[in-house]
């Protein structure tokens, strides 16, 4: 049933998606309620609007009530005395889920928010699979395509019509007119697959802080492909002197030491490429995110060497995000630059911090490509 | 749509009603509707008025209620609005018992709203004069447009709080013509009766420093304005220089703010009185032998406290009955207090029995500040296991600090000072002579928090027109922060 209320409703829902007032856009939060579905927390994302008002500044404290010593912690996220929003604690150790927002909500809204070209996928046209689908019923066919079920119930159904059937005894002898064969059709299906291949620095200049940032931006890297390609696969690669590919987790959470040769990673990639992923029939994606510390010149000429002769021709995109780190002298993008820049193939992109990410987000994904 | 009662709640209607005037409960007539989930949280998010002017924000409220519904993490049981008739909702799929304990529950309020002094002023018809500011804001909507309504509404909004929240019982500004008397008096000295002595009475030095004074007070009497003015929402409804429509709005945002006012200064009580009624009708009247169970599970749920969280109705109804069992024993005065011997402090009992005299005169004469100041006793603290906590910076957490009746009795106080929000006046409306309007902060240990207050700030200049500032105390040092529309600025001052 409509209610009056809706109006007010689908504006606030529009005011959040950014879709109207822009000046709002920057008042929006997004809160979470915490509920308790079987034995998991979930959360549930509440969006608010923050109108400014003056205010005290946060933390201040309050009064509570129950047991606990002095010293003792409380949970984190307290909600705040006269805060309107009421966000509930979240103990530690719950096992939290996310519900409501699917991916392909996000990669829409990410879309919408960053203006994102859809991708053009590589030779749809070209590329191309053909698959058996069985369509129907005939009665006549190869022996191999018989339908023993449908011709069990024709020979059923005519013995019973025939008074030949008998309960006690219940044979049937199916005969020539009773057989079924199943019957098919050739489907050509455009395929598109998609490839992301992550390498990372994990050399010892590449602290918590700069893995956060890669771990958050090839999230929505991620997102956003997977939305563009069903069937997404995802390679990771880490590398300091050496390179080696890795599982998802030992991706994010690995630290490592030492030097760092970005060009062992390129040579690693190439040949996961040229082994699994031929290009003809392969989007391919690779990202290498790095704090833009090099090993030598020598090196760094190598991995363009790779790039121009081996990569970019196969790759819809090479991208490279270079994460500002305390130690990095951050040389790597403007060799990268000098060399290739002028390529389409090759997007970069400097991220200095986690507000970063947004931008860095676009220059990856905003061509199109 | 609103439906109204099916005989078989009529009937627990009159039941409930019934008690609630025998307990001598004193309340306006009240009406019931029937709502259904959705409905209910509807008329929530609007405040509890069904016909309010049209703002995203209810549509906000909106979602949140809905969505804790939805995922049963929250449930509105009632909603009550202060209005003479009262008007009270129930949820349509409630179980009758649920029914019984929110029409007690609702006696119970609606005795606060007719009965305490804080809602003396508050207008008894303001489900009419609602839907009038609806009506009146939907016209200027018609004629202007709603996204320029609508933004103006937000900024508005963003200054909701800058009300003086004891306005209505409390003359700030002396009688004009008063005042004017005053202003004339010319230095004379004192009188004298016998002329020989005035030059004792009254020397030079004398005249002259009152002379001085008379001045002073004349220059002050330029300043604008006069004296710090804590509405401020009334100084620009009165000095700014807004459009018709926009004066309107504004003085319907401040009408609405004060309406609501009362309720947040009485909340801990409010709640408190309501669940004692509806604990003592239920308990002692209204329940069947087979509701008992669903009844107390759903008073404790709503007696439930969190750690981080004080509960209002579970304080106030403690509160509420630790000074009947106090005023019923005798647990006062000065014997009371001068009692050390904890063996006799425990059995003290006068059989005063004035307990429940004593707790309907404190729901007509108190608010939350004045109740907690009052009646919050070491005991009832140490009871209720009351804490105060902080934020331990070290660790990232909050933690408890301290169980120490004072520091906890007055952390609970500064909370609920000026319901949490910042005092803040309009002190100088023609600062430097360049018509800024300056505010002052008046800093009572914490500051303010700059990114919000520079937004604001922001929005306040769009209705003053000319630069605003406002002046308070960052980490210790005195601090202007200032906006002209375009630019936002900070200086070191001394005011």
């Amino acid at each position: 049933m409509a209610l009056r209320i809706d109006q007010d409703h689908s504006r606030f829902k529009q005011i959040v998606r950014g879709k109207i007032k822009q000046n709002l856009k920057k008042y929006v939060q997004q809160g979470e309620m915490l509920g308790k579905k079987g034995k998991d927390f979930i959360s549930i994302p509440v969006p608010f609007i923050d109108v400014p008002h003056f205010k005290h500044g946060s933390r201040q404290g309050g009064v509570g009530q129950g047991d606990g010593e002095p010293g003792d912690a409380i949970g984190q996220g307290q909600p705040q005395p006269g805060d309107g929003s009421g966000k509930a604690g979240e103990g530690e150790g719950q096992h939290v889920l996310e519900v409501d927002v699917s991916l392909e909500e996000l990669a829409q809204i990410l879309a919408e928010e960053l203006q994102l070209p859809n991708i053009e996928h590589k030779g749809t046209e070209k590329i191309v699979t053909t698959r058996i689908k069985y369509t129907g019923i005939n009665t006549v066919g190869p022996q191999a395509l018989r339908h023993f079920k449908r011709t069990y119930r024709e020979a059923l159904k005519r013995s019973i019509a025939m008074g030949t059937y008998n309960p006690d005894f219940p044979v049937i002898v199916p005969i020539r007119e009773d057989v079924r064969y199943r019957t098919y059709k050739l489907e050509n299906l455009p395929e598109t697959n998609a490839v992301i291949i992550y390498m990372m620095d994990v050399s010892g200049s590449m602290g918590d802080e700069q893995k956060e940032i890669v771990r958050i931006e090839s999230f929505w890297l991620d997102t956003w492909l997977r939305h563009q390609y069903k069937g997404l696969e995802t390679r990771y690669v880490i590398h300091d002197a050496v390179a080696r590919e890795v599982d998802r987790e030992t991706f994010f959470h690995t630290r490592e030491s030492g030097g760092t040769m970005i060009s062992s990673a390129y040579k690693l990639c190439r040949d996961i490429i040229k082994a699994d992923y031929p290009s003809s029939s392969w989007n391919i994606y690779p990202f290498h995110f790095s704090d833009g510390d090099n090993w030598s010149a020598d090196d760094t000429r190598q991995c363009i060497e790779i790039l121009k002769s081996d990569m970019l021709p196969a790759v819809n995109q090479f991208a490279y995000g270079q994460v500002e780190s305390p130690y990095g002298s951050g040389q790597f993008i403007k060799d990268l630059r000098e060399q290739l820049g002028d390529s389409e193939k090759v997007a970069l992109s400097e991220i200095a911090d986690k507000d970063g990410i947004y931008g860095s987000i676009k220059d990856f994904l905003g061509k199109g490509r | 749509m609103p439906k109204s009662l099916t005989p078989r709640l009529q009937d627990l209607k009159k039941e409930i009603e019934g008690y609630a005037r025998a307990f001598g409960l004193d309340f306006f007539e009240t009406v019931f509707e029937v709502l259904s989930t959705d409905e209910l949280n509807m008329v929530a998010a609007y405040g509890g008025f069904p016909t309010r002017y049209p703002h995203w924000r209810w549509g906000m409220e909106f979602e949140q209620l809905s969505k804790s519904s939805e995922y049963g993490l929250s449930k509105i049981y009632e909603l009550v609005i202060n209005n003479d008739p009262c008007f009270a909702y129930l949820l349509e799929a409630n179980a009758e018992v649920d029914q019984k304990l929110v029409m007690a529950h609702v006696y119970g309020h609606n005795d606060f709203f007719k009965n305490n002094f804080a809602f003396k002023y508050t207008n008894r018809k303001m489900v009419d004069e609602m839907a009038n500011h609806a009506t009146r804001i939907r016209r200027w909507i018609d004629k202007i447009g709603v996204e320029k309504v609508e933004d103006y509404v937000d900024t508005c909004l963003s200054l909701e709080n800058l009300i003086d929240q004891h306005a209505p019982h409390i003359k700030r500004n002396p009688d004009p013509r008063v005042e004017k008397e005053q202003v004339n008096v010319a230095p004379t000295g004192i009188k004298v009766d016998k002329e020989y002595m005035r030059p004792y009475m009254n020397p030079a030095e004398f005249l002259e420093k009152q002379k001085r004074q008379v001045e002073d007070e004349k220059k002050a009497s330029k300043k604008f304005p006069e004296r710090p003015q804590r509405d401020v929402l009334a100084f620009l409804l009165e000095h700014a220089p807004l459009e018709d429509w926009e004066h309107e709005i504004l003085s319907i945002v401040r009408e609405e703010a004060y309406y609501f006012a009362p309720q947040g200064q009485t909340k801990i009580m409010n709640e408190g009185w309501a669940s004692y009624w509806h604990s003592t009708i239920m308990t002692t009247r209204a329940l069947k032998d087979h509701e008992i169970v669903d009844y107390a599970d759903h008073h404790s749920g709503t007696m439930a406290t969190q750690q981080g969280k004080l509960n209002p109705y579970k304080l106030g109804i403690e509160l509420f009955r630790d000074v009947e069992e106090r005023w019923n024993k005798g647990r006062f005065g000065k014997e009371w207090d001068e009692c050390d011997d904890l063996r006799a402090r425990r059995a003290w009992d006068k059989n005063l029995g004035g307990g429940r005299e004593k707790i309907f005169e404190v729901r007509k004469h108190y608010n939350d500040i004045t109740f907690i100041d009052a009646f919050l006793t070491p005991e009832f603290a140490l009871e209720q296991k009351l804490f105060t906590f902080n934020f331990n910076d070290k660790k990232n957490t909050w933690e408890i600090a301290t169980r120490e009746f004072k520091k906890v009795k007055a952390k609970l106080l500064q909370q609920l000072t000026n319901f949490g929000q910042p005092v803040i006046d309009v002190v100088d409306a023609n600062w430097e002579n360049k018509g800024e309007l300056i505010l002052s902060h008046r800093h009572d240990g914490m500051d303010l928090d700059p990114g919000y207050a520079k937004e604001t700030l922001r929005n306040l200049q769009q209705l003053w027109r000319r630069p605003v500032g406002i002046v308070t105390r960052v980490e210790g040092k005195s601090l202007l922060m200032r906006h002209d529309g375009t630019t936002f600025s900070e200086k070191k001052v001394e005011l």
